[in-house]
């Protein structure tokens, strides 16, 4: 699960965060600023990579989960907001480890993403804490195109 | 200009290249697709948040180095993409008006088992601003065509 508090993270929990279908447009779009690379750009160049079709670029997938995992705490803050409950201070990220683009994600796919708790730790500051998520990606067909180890910080209760 | 192949690697070489000026402007539109937090998005939130004013996402530092890499010398290469990255850290804020360049790393290369006419040459690439202060890096392993296939292609 994810939560707003250190606290309310529990290792081993998996959280579905949603789904986004990366239309050929949105793929040709991200690539054109970010990794003009021919097979992200052209379906001819695509068809002659090592990929075999245009596909998104791999910080694309990346950067599609980031916002999916932003939209889902957002919304737990604006519900926690909505109870009159406290909200925390939003923690930064502080890095990413095993990255893996591990199939192409190609013009209408569909990845749904998931994170699951793998790590908890607290800091020498008692405000934060260090919780460390592996997040998924996974098609319409159920195949893995998307892994990472991400870590950051969140706020802990009562300070 | 030459295209590069996985021969042109050479393990201990530094090349450094790229300029991309930060805009305020180009962090929040990235922000606004792809990482919508108060401290990416707008300026006047920013400065009561953690990090004390308006910060790039960091997958967009990450995005900028992509683009470095890409116009600094993967689009005059026969790159074929990569598997995805050992490691990334973000190790310090980019904030408007900071100007990034990269510093890439040639750690090792080799010819891949499975695949004759490919090499995998491994990277370090470090991002430092213009105050030589180093805000990102990031390891990662690059598909790349030897010469004889690039040559034997159409």
């Amino acid at each position: 699960m994810i939560g707003l508090y250190y606290e309310d993270h529990q290792v081993g929990r998996t959280t579905t965060i949603g789904a986004r279908e990366f239309t050929r447009e949105a793929i040709i779009a991200f690539a054109r600023a970010y990794d003009p690379q021919p097979f992200h750009l052209d379906d001819a160049a695509g068809a002659a990579s090592l990929f075999g079709s245009l596909c998104a670029s791999g910080w694309h997938t990346a950067s599609v989960c980031m916002r999916l995992v932003v939209d889902f705490r957002e919304a737990q803050r604006a519900a926690a907001a909505a109870r009159g409950e406290p909200l925390p201070t939003r923690g930064v990220g502080l890095g990413v480890r095993d990255l893996r683009w591990i199939s192409p994600v190609r013009p209408g796919d569909v990845v749904t993403y998931s994170v699951r708790v793998e790590s908890m730790r607290e800091t020498k500051r008692p405000q934060w804490g260090v919780i460390g998520f592996q997040a998924t990606g996974v098609d319409q067909s159920g195949r893995e195109v998307l892994s990472y180890f991400s870590h950051g910080l969140f706020a802990r209760r009562g300070h | 200009m030459d295209r590069l192949y996985f021969e042109d690697f050479a393990p201990g070489e530094i090349v450094e290249y790229g300029d991309t000026p930060v805009t305020a402007e180009a962090i929040v539109e990235f922000a606004r697709e792809f990482d919508p937090q108060p401290f990416h998005l707008d300026a006047e939130a920013a400065r009561e948040s953690v990090v004390g004013g308006l910060i790039a996402s960091g997958w967009h530092t990450a995005a900028m180095l992509m683009r470095m890499n890409c116009d600094g010398f993967l689009n005059r290469s026969a790159s074929q993409g990569g598997p995805g990255v050992e490691e990334l850290v973000w190790l310090k804020p980019v904030r408007p008006g900071d100007r990034l360049r990269a510093r890439r790393t040639t750690l090792s290369a080799r010819a891949s088992r499975s695949r004759p006419n490919v090499g995998l040459v491994e990277f370090l690439f470090e991002v430092l601003n213009q105050n030589a202060e180093i805000v990102m890096t990031q390891k990662n392993v690059a598909f790349i065509l030897r010469r004889a296939a690039g040559e034997a292609a159409p």
